[in-house]
């Protein structure tokens, strides 16, 4: 085990309103140089919607991410090291800047320098790529709030993936804001292809960063990122990316997007993980297992075993206070609301979102239903397929499970708050039904809407992050039963929410048919006893 | 006026070639790249680049062979002097028609795409008509000379004089004595590799044989921070401090 700090981010989208501030502000920050006028480290793109770079998501076409050889083994969709370095000349998979979009500006000069005529003078748009007249038909943006619309919709690759009667109902459903930056992934693929390992994940806060002085231009990882959330410099021919405003947290202060998000909605905080175990989680079979996968590698900061091992590996006291107060830690595991981008991509990334549920209160209200009720909503959840086989095309690698108990998480959040903010008499059953006590709930409903500062954002700083080092080199301690039940955010998620209740594919091999005594209907006896051990020793 | 040509030339064109990749490692990392054009461009590129390319290599490949190697060695693997000259020519006109397709659909692209040609510095297209010189005149040479002229034997002057500049003691008359295309092309492949340090040829020295072997995800500590610790010169301006209140 080797254990790894990872600075995370969770963003609630339900409280995402589609302004853009966070793109802006981010732009004004990284990306406003010539050569990376086409960039956007952070974007927020409509969902339905083709995304950006157009069609990003498409895979076939792209090559992003990681797949699995016929033996089983993880390696990058883009090929083998031989294949991709034979391709080196002329990179098959890298999308041109017209993918993205072409970068303009307007010829505002002429506003006050043309001569009198009997037009009003006019701006013209000029290319910021070639410096000539160009015509503006494509943007960084270019099916905002269109929600996929007829023109679009065909456009949008994970609608593609789900059948034809759901397209057809789609343009009547929903629509919402996905805000995206680089996913700071614990398996980063842009990493592994890029030729001269100038990219890597920085061991103190797992950051992947650009080494912008070892970047030798083979624009590699362009192609490996199924995110492309790295960009090309045409102007420096280097290769840049989100780098998760290090300068900032490394003080202890927040992301610029997170910082001047006015929805609120961005939570960072720190996960600890077992790099160990990345390796093996991200080669599961099954595309649904990686969610699950993802969470027996994240770390239980508050088992004490984590923390005495933690303590050996260096991490400082301030960090570990951190994980175990981190928001992201307690959306994903605690509450379960949060769930990763993508998982099927097999980069275990690390910026999460919490599902929208508004789709599903605003399907409700428009047809006169009383769209805050517990009842209702829950049966709205199971009976609107639609946004939910959705996002879980989005999180969950098209599990539905996941994504219906987030919802109902959030479903049951709201009912509650309703009765508590209306004076009415509490109702346990309803927390209960979603595997949460009234104070959990009324706990998540101060930091989803209430969402103070110093409880959206828990970043230690970095300057007390090497002053343990020393220290635990001289007192560490053995531990003996280091990978034991316990350890894993999947364990303590299993615990309490009973994942392979109604997720059995999901959970590890040696749980997979275990039974729930609560619910047993004592039919039949299967998984009800541990399996007959197949040698003479003695059972586990 | 041999001695300047065979002797100083080469030497200086080695010590620039040399002197100038260090001290560009040194001082300019942030330089070092292969400048792709490729986000521009897709379709010509994707045809033209392998074709320069690849040729090149196996163009390269014939130079070790026809120069570093003695005739006395290929000799001594029982390889007659008819089948070297048939291989040579075959393979060379086959890589070199390759090379030069390639170049003149990148230098095509290059010139028509008007994104691409904006991206050309002055330093690239002193590098262009150089690789063009050379690749036009070592043609020439390959073609003109060995295919259609009856045949030169270049292993008993050119790359006896290109090895002696290596023991430190040159022989500058044997190539005094050599056909003028010969000539031209060496003093045109000295000038190349004279500015090769300083144009983004340098990318050839980086190539990315390491990535075979090395492991799938790079760890690195952020190490110990150290304020106004620069290399090298700034990459960018910084932005104009505002005025001072008084």
């Amino acid at each position: 085990m080797k254990i790894m700090p990872q600075l995370a981010m969770v963003m609630n989208l339900d409280k995402c309103i589609g302004c853009h501030t966070c793109s802006v502000t981010c732009k004004q920050a990284w990306t406003n140089r010539s050569g990376v006028e086409y960039a956007w480290f952070n974007n927020v793109e409509t969902r339905p919607g083709q995304g950006y770079p157009r069609r990003y998501e498409d895979q076939q076409r792209w090559k992003g991410g990681w797949t699995l050889t016929k033996r089983g083994r993880l390696t990058l969709r883009s090929g083998s090291r031989l294949t991709r370095l034979l391709n080196i000349f002329a990179n098959p998979d890298l999308p041109t800047v017209a993918d993205y979009y072409e970068p303009w500006t307007y010829d505002y000069q002429n506003l006050v320098s043309a001569p009198a005529m009997d037009t009003t003078p006019v701006a013209r748009p000029t290319s910021l790529i070639t410096g000539e007249d160009t015509a503006v038909t494509w943007g960084p943006n270019w099916d905002d709030d269109l929600g996929g619309g007829p023109e679009h919709l065909g456009g949008d690759p994970v609608l593609a993936t789900l059948s034809e009667q759901v397209k057809l109902e789609f343009e009547r459903t929903f629509m919402f804001y996905l805000p995206r930056i680089c996913e700071h992934c614990l398996n980063p693929s842009c990493a592994a292809s890029c030729p001269s390992g100038a990219i890597y994940k920085r061991s103190e806060d797992g950051i992947v960063l650009v080494d912008q002085d070892r970047c030798r231009g083979w624009r590699q990882c362009v192609t490996g990122c199924p995110y492309k959330k790295i960009y090309f410099n045409h102007r420096t021919g280097k290769a840049e990316k989100c780098t998760f405003c290090y300068p900032r947290v490394e003080v202890g202060i927040p992301t610029v997007c997170a910082e001047t998000c006015v929805g609120r909605l961005r939570y960072i905080g720190v996960v600890l993980y077992d790099a160990d175990a990345v390796l093996a989680a991200a080669s599961v079979p099954e595309e649904k297992d990686l969610y699950p996968a993802q969470l027996g590698v994240f770390l239980n900061p508050h088992d004490p075993r984590v923390v005495a091992q933690a303590e050996r590996a260096g991490i400082s006291q301030e960090w570990i206070e951190a994980a175990q107060a981190s928001p992201v830690y307690q959306l994903i595991v605690n509450y379960q609301v949060a769930l990763p981008l993508h998982p099927e991509y097999r980069t275990m990334p690390m910026v999460w979102y919490v599902p929208p549920l508004s789709p599903v209160v605003d399907a409700l209200a428009g047809t006169g239903h009383d769209g805050e009720d517990a009842g209702n909503l829950f049966g709205a959840i199971d009976t609107l397929r639609i946004p939910v086989e959705y996002l879980a095309e989005l999180f969950t690698a098209g599990d539905v499970g996941p994504v219906r108990a987030a919802l109902q998480r959030l479903a049951a959040m709201r009912a509650h708050m309703r009765r508590v903010n209306l004076g009415e008499p509490v109702a346990p059953e309803i927390a209960e039904s979603v595997r949460l006590t009234p104070k959990e709930i009324e706990a998540m409903y101060r930091l989803l809407a209430i969402a103070k500062y110093e409880h959206r954002y828990v970043i230690p700083s970095a300057a007390g992050s090497d002053a343990h080092r020393l220290d635990a080199l001289a007192t560490g301690c053995s531990l003996g039963s280091e990978g034991g039940p316990g350890m894993t955010a999947f364990d303590a998620m299993d615990d309490k929410f009973h994942l392979t209740d109604t997720n059995g594919a999901a959970a590890p091999a040696n749980k997979a048919r275990r039974i729930n005594l609560l619910n047993w209907d004592g039919k039949s006896t299967n998984g009800l006893f541990a399996p007959a051990p197949e040698t003479h020793g003695s059972p586990r | 006026m041999t001695r300047l040509l065979w002797v100083t030339v080469p030497y200086l064109a080695f010590t620039s070639l040399l002197l100038g990749h260090i001290w560009r490692y040194r001082h300019d990392q942030f330089g070092w790249t292969t400048r792709s054009s490729q986000l521009y461009e897709r379709r010509l590129l994707r045809w033209g680049s392998p074709l320069f390319h690849f040729g090149l290599l196996a163009v390269l490949g014939g130079h070790v062979l026809g120069i570093a190697v003695p005739a006395s060695w290929t000799a001594a693997l029982g390889v007659s002097e008819h089948a070297y000259h048939l291989l040579s020519v075959s393979v060379g006109t086959l890589s070199g028609l390759a090379t030069l397709a390639g170049l003149g659909i990148l230098l095509y692209r290059r010139s028509t795409v008007p994104a691409v040609r904006k991206a050309t510095t002055s330093i690239d297209k002193v590098m262009y008509l150089l690789l063009t010189a050379a690749l036009g005149t070592g043609m020439l040479n390959t073609v003109g000379s060995n295919l259609i002229g009856g045949g030169y034997d270049y292993r008993a002057t050119v790359s006896p004089w290109f090895r002696s500049l290596f023991t430190l003691h040159p022989h500058p008359e044997l190539m005094a004595a050599t056909p003028i295309s010969f000539q031209i092309h060496n003093l045109v492949v000295l000038t190349l590799l004279a500015i090769w340090p300083y144009t983004r040829l340098v990318h050839v020295f980086s190539a990315p044989l390491g990535y075979l072997t090395r492991p799938y995800i790079v760890y690195r500590s952020r190490g110990p921070a150290r304020p106004g610790a620069h290399r090298y010169a700034r990459a960018w301006e910084a932005s104009a401090p505002p005025p001072a209140r008084r």
